[in-house]
């Protein structure tokens, strides 16, 4: 008999407890983010698709090594470059160079696991993980992406 | 002639109104209270605090194709939803809002509400029976044996009442507990020692009675799909859900009139219908409070619950009082 009327009572008195704790959580401030209109700032360490990173002028960092297209597991990154000349001042005396020039980095994010190894490999340190998201769309083409093109569009 | 017709007929419009206003905002203020308690802010795009929500939830109710289902009965299917809320529109007529605003003070108000309430339950088991699915019929026979089971211990609290005021009017039974809080039947007094258990039992019973959380096995979604109403879409569908709100208001008028003593002010001072509806919102919102806090029951603990603990106390208060109405 004793046993049946603890049983109630503690029972009774753990239901109270528990009222006790959503009625504090009543009172407690909204966590929700209205997404769409509200946005967190993504952490330091979120990995978006890669973007290239400029240099002082605005221009790639890239010299086409290539290294990231072979180092990609999925390969899903292909460049091409061209060469052009430019002049250089030597001990007085102008002569004319070569260097490699980025004309096309292509990213087909459909096949991307977004493992890193393009950015591990890279020793120029011209591509890094963006912080970019909101990538929803129904057709494919949206996701093969053209990063100079994006990032002339990040500076214009 | 005339005039009492019109009387009628404004009570009748007056106590739909009531209803459904108060079922549409019930539901609106249950998704607001559910998204308070689990910190989030619940419908807020639909209008201000998102009081638009249910007009917009109604037109898209009544806008919808009410389907019937194959091999379904038909007549009850039809029927059912109207027998869930023809009752609880009926169970205003007589509940006193305060001393003057009542459309119809009866003697047997009492026992009128409650037969009113059982056919709640037979509305449920039409509409699960009807609708020819196994969900359906599962979980209406598991609300009739809800309902059953906690209707004893709610009548034997009701008798306990009953005994000591000496009528079955609400009326009566209000103008019984007047003069402030100490008066209130849910005071314990020298005649029934017992009554904030008396209380406590009657608050489980309606909340049982209305099928709300914990109790809400007749539409338990985790194992039942939907319960009774599953096969119900469109105003079948809203008809139950206003049904089911408008009990709710039933069930919190019911526990104020018989506990909390009605339009009476805590402090014996200005009685009003504001301090009717400022109970029985209160009573609504510990109602809304109680659905998120627990979780559901098993229906072996929700019959255990009735027969093994609220049943034999509620006989045992019942006992008490008497003998103490003898003595005293």
């Amino acid at each position: 008999m004793g046993a049946y009327f603890s049983e109630i009572f503690l029972g009774l008195k753990s239901l109270f407890i528990g009222l006790g704790i959503t009625f504090k959580e009543f009172f407690k401030p909204v966590v929700t983010v209205a997404y769409p209109y509200q946005t967190i700032k993504m952490s330091e360490r979120y990995r978006g698709h890669i973007e290239l990173i400029e240099d002082e002028e605005g221009n790639p960092k890239c010299v086409v090594c290539g290294m990231c297209e072979r180092g990609c597991p999925s390969g899903c990154i292909s460049l091409a470059s061209e060469s052009v000349e430019y002049e250089v001042e030597v001990k007085g005396e102008m002569k004319t160079k070569k260097k490699k020039v980025l004309t096309k980095y292509d990213l087909n994010f459909t096949t991307c696991s977004l493992c890193g190894q393009c950015v591990e490999s890279c020793n120029f340190g011209a591509i890094k993980f963006s912080k970019e998201y909101n990538l929803a769309s129904s057709r494919k083409e949206d996701f093969h992406f053209d990063l100079l093109n994006r990032l002339k569009e990040r500076n214009s | 002639m005339s005039l009492t017709i019109l009387n009628a007929l404004v009570a009748v419009v007056a106590a739909i109104a009531f209803a459904a206003l108060n079922a549409a905002y019930l539901v609106w203020a249950e998704r607001r209270g559910a998204g308070r308690i689990q910190r989030r802010p619940g419908p807020n795009v639909n209008g201000p605090l998102g009081l638009l929500q249910p007009p917009a939830d109604g037109i898209k109710l009544m806008t919808k194709q009410l389907m019937i289902p194959g091999g379904a009965d038909k007549a009850l299917f039809m029927v059912a939803p109207v027998l869930a809320m023809a009752p609880a529109i009926t169970s205003f007529v007589t509940v006193p809002f305060s001393d003057t605003i009542v459309a119809h003070s009866m003697n047997i108000g009492v026992l009128m509400i409650f037969a009113f309430a059982s056919l709640g339950g037979m509305a449920i088991l039409l509409a699960g029976w009807g609708s020819r699915n196994k969900y359906g019929v599962m979980a209406s026979v598991r609300a009739v044996s809800q309902n059953i089971s906690y209707e004893v211990p709610m009548l034997i609290t009701v008798i306990t009442i009953v005994m000591m005021s000496g009528t079955m009017n609400l009326k009566e039974l209000v103008g019984a507990q007047a003069g402030g809080i100490w008066n209130w039947n849910i005071v314990p007094s020298l005649s029934s020692p017992l009554m904030p258990v008396s209380f406590l039992i009657f608050f489980i019973c309606s909340l049982a009675e209305t099928n709300r959380a914990p109790f809400d096995l007749g539409e338990a979604e985790s194992e039942l799909v939907a319960g009774f109403h599953t096969e119900y879409g469109s105003m079948g569908f809203g008809l139950f859900f206003m049904g089911e709100y408008a009990n709710i208001v039933i069930g919190a008028s019911l526990i104020t009139i018989l506990f909390l003593g009605g339009w009476d002010c805590p402090l014996g001072l200005f009685p009003g219908v504001w301090w009717f509806l400022l109970k029985i919102y209160l009573l609504i919102f510990s109602f809304i409070w109680i659905r998120w806090t627990f979780p559901r029951t098993t229906i072996y603990g929700l019959l255990n619950l009735s027969w093994k603990i609220l049943i034999p106390i509620s006989l045992f208060n019942l006992l008490l009082t008497a003998g103490l109405l003898k003595v005293f």
